[in-house]
């Protein structure tokens, strides 16, 4: 390894633009109101396992609560109009914008993501998502040609906590924007961004029971999910989760969408531009700590150039900072949770017992907090669990290939089908592969690029429905 | 003590993101709804029409350029700037016009820049294509913008009327040169100065107060504007305007129904991309 010329200088992102309370309520109807449940969980900053706040654990009580005063915002926000709809819609992401920064830092504290990424990614994306939105309000008729156009009702929204205000907008802009009213379940681990866009929403005078927050944990959300009065089950999570979800809504009629898992292969043909592709692949695999769903934790390398992508790969992470995600400079930041540290520290200790090379980057870890190093896996077979299973962390399985069609082939040998990365400076071979890929979302000479006008989703066991662009309304639309 | 002397405004041009007089030094004078005198208004030259040109030409790239989410942003801004002038323009119009409809009128305006923000990065989801030719290629229809318009306002409704037909140029991300109401242009230039604090860049509205007669001719003949909006054109005109925007194959705008996206792809040219695909 070669040691670093020089040290960056701290450069902590200040955390005074956020005011914590000690203990927050749900919001319901408009108002924060406690819990019937009475109980609290705390939520930590998962870099120093600091308490931040207190947090209710919503009961079926609470979650019944949430249903009834979505169901009677429903009205408020049909006589509202659909252009009024609208400009709620802009004012909440012009909050957004304002209020950006505080909603970076919190976001960070909470989650454990480098402030740049925050900063950078989730936040603005968040606040665009919502502006994006806010213009289709008052013309869902061009979207859907020939239908008459009306919300599905109240809908149940359940949300991860790798990106928790993103997933919030992805969630929730669209289905205001369609006339629905929304009870949405932050994950148990990241809750307090989507406490403080409750903020936002008095800010923006939203009618009360437009957007209910209800914060917990899985009993929550099974809760939410089997909730009669709910129209539209919404999930963005794991795929186990989200299997059990359609099933306990089989027979049921409630209309559901799943945004699941993945095991993306990014594929690098030998004419690739390598040091574009180390980037790609890089940010691929340890964008947000490989807590994406889509991340491209498959790396498949044409063989001619198999040697020398892994050398430039390996010269490349060893730049990589990892440390206080607060810090301006960190590239990798904390990993959300001890449960999430313990499974990923289980997965690569069976790659590690089914033969599979393993390379770590040595990098000092802090003492506290989770955190776990870049890892890459090379002499990885296409039956090693680590090739198969979903890690949800920062670590990249390498494999190779000879020819477009075995690289199709191995890519498609997954029960996922949420992205793809192809790297090649040929665009037909670029327009080849995409038409054979079966993934809901193909990058060519780039990765993990999102934006609110571009829809968002799975194949096969990745789950269906799309989020985002005009596709995104539909699973928020009843069409007569 | 007398009653104090109020502080009349000067109107003026707005080319380039400056308020100018016109270089000819003319004005007109403009009467209210009783026919009284209301202002004087700039009476544009020839000249300043050309100036106005090469103003919206210099921006119209970057402009077209600007990502469609930015665009969106901009002309959401531009209706922040008018409800925070909207008691202001309320004056203007009923001035102009009489008081009846007027703040409606406003209202109208400001929601008309809301709705076109919306649609910046929408319509080429709602008019764009991905047409399945038969063959080995990807090939994509999406819009564009033309570049430079010139608009002629219509001469009632002077403000909802020139913002009905500014918003959705500006959404298909062209540049304009807009020859105002003649009748009515005070609101006009009220518009420009909220479009000064907004975010539109110097030089993407260009607005022309003067004589139609002497303006739209100009206008229409003139090569380096690529369409025409003909919604103000007297009706007794119309066949030599047209006839003169036919030098360049300008395409001609007209209005058809008051919001929408066509409004907004009348403004802007189909591009169709082909690209082989094969390993």
């Amino acid at each position: 390894m070669t040691s670093p010329v020089w040290d960056y200088a701290p450069a902590p992102e200040s955390s005074d633009v956020v005011s914590l309370r000690d203990t927050y309520g749900l919001y319901i109807g408009g108002r924060f109101v406690e819990p019937a449940s009475g109980s609290y969980f705390k939520t930590i900053n998962p870099a120093t396992e600091e308490v931040l706040a207190a947090v209710p654990e919503a009961s079926t009580e609470d979650v019944d609560a949430g249903v009834v005063a979505a169901q009677e915002g429903l009205e408020r926000w049909t006589s509202a109009g659909a252009p009024a709809r609208g400009k709620y819609l802009f004012r909440i992401a012009r909050i957004m914008q304002e209020r950006s920064r505080e909603l970076a830092v919190l976001e960070t504290m909470n989650g454990g993501k480098p402030i740049r990424e925050s900063r950078d990614v989730d936040i603005p994306l968040a606040a665009a998502h919502f502006f994006y939105y806010a213009g289709w309000a008052d013309k869902l008729e061009y979207a859907f040609a020939a239908r008459r156009v009306e919300p599905v009702g109240v809908c149940a929204q359940i949300i991860p906590w790798n990106f928790p205000l993103l997933m919030l907008a992805w969630k929730i802009a669209p289905a205001l924007a369609a006339g629905n009213t929304v009870v949405l379940k932050p994950a148990e681990t990241t809750p307090l961004t989507a406490l403080l866009f409750a903020e936002i929403c008095e800010q923006a005078a939203l009618p009360a029971g437009v957007v209910n927050i209800v914060t917990g944990g899985p009993e929550t959300g099974t809760a939410l999910v089997a909730h009669p009065r709910v129209d539209k089950v919404a999930f963005t999570g794991s795929t186990e989760v989200g299997k059990g979800i359609q099933r306990a809504l089989a027979g049921t009629g409630t209309r559901l969408t799943l945004e699941l898992g993945g095991k993306a292969a990014n594929i690098v043909f030998e004419d690739a531009s390598l040091d574009q592709a180390i980037e790609g692949v890089v940010n691929g695999i340890f964008f947000n700590q490989g807590h994406v769903c889509c991340a491209g934790s498959r790396l498949l390398v044409q063989e001619p150039v198999a040697e020398r992508l892994l050398s430039k790969l390996k010269r490349r992470l060893e730049t990589l900072r990892l440390g206080d995600p607060l810090d301006k400079n960190t590239d990798i930041g904390a990993i959300n949770s001890r449960a999430q540290l313990e499974r990923i520290q289980n997965l690569v200790g069976i790659g590690v017992e089914e033969g599979a090379e393993l390379y770590q980057v040595d990098c000092e870890l802090p003492a506290r907090g989770f955190w776990f190093p870049p890892t890459v896996f090379t002499g990885v077979s296409q039956s090693h669990r680590i090739a198969r299973e979903e890690i949800f962390g920062p670590v990249l399985s390498v494999m190779s290939f000879r020819t477009e069609s075995e690289a199709v082939a191995r890519a498609n040998n997954t029960p996922y089908g949420l992205s793809a990365g192809v790297w090649t400076e040929k665009g037909s071979r670029i327009l080849w592969m995409a038409d054979r890929l079966r993934a809901g979302v193909v990058w060519a000479n780039t990765f993990n690029r999102f934006d609110p006008a571009s829809p968002f989703g799975g194949y096969k066991e990745s789950g269906f429905g799309r989020e985002g662009g005009r596709h995104g309304l539909e699973p928020y639309v009843r069409l007569s | 003590m007398d009653t104090r002397l109020e502080v009349n405004k000067t109107y003026k041009l707005y080319v380039g993101g400056r308020f100018s007089r016109s270089e000819s030094g003319r004005s007109y004078a403009v009467s209210g709804p009783t026919g009284g005198f209301l202002a004087n208004a700039a009476r544009a030259s020839r000249k300043d029409l050309r100036d106005a040109v090469v103003a919206a030409r210099k921006v119209a790239g970057s402009w077209a350029g600007l990502s469609a989410y930015n665009r969106g942003q901009v002309l959401y801004r531009v209706a922040e700037m008018m409800e925070a002038r909207r008691d202001e323009l309320i004056d203007e119009v009923s001035a102009a016009e009489g008081g009846e409809g007027a703040s409606q009128q406003v209202e109208e305006a400001v929601d008309c820049w809301v709705y076109y923000a919306g649609w910046t990065d929408k319509i080429s989801q709602v008019t764009g294509a991905l047409n399945p030719v038969a063959g080995p290629y990807f090939n994509l229809t999406a819009p564009e913008p033309i570049g430079i318009i010139g608009i002629v306002a219509p001469e009632t409704g002077s403000l909802l009327g020139l913002v009905e037909r500014l918003a959705p140029a500006l959404c298909g991300g062209n540049a304009v040169v807009l020859a105002c109401s003649q009748a009515h242009p005070h609101p006009a230039i009220a518009l420009a100065e909220c479009l000064h604090t907004s975010d539109v860049p110097a030089g993407v509205v260009n607005l022309l107060t003067g004589f139609k007669d002497e303006l739209v001719p100009v206008l229409a003949s003139h090569g380096d504007v690529d369409a025409l909006d003909v919604s103000g054109v007297a009706p007794d005109t119309a066949a030599d305007v047209e006839a003169a925007a036919a030098s360049n194959v300008k395409r001609i705008v007209r209005p058809g129904p008051r919001l929408g996206p066509y409004e907004v792809t009348a403004f802007m040219e189909m591009k169709t991309v082909w690209h082989p695909k094969g390993a």
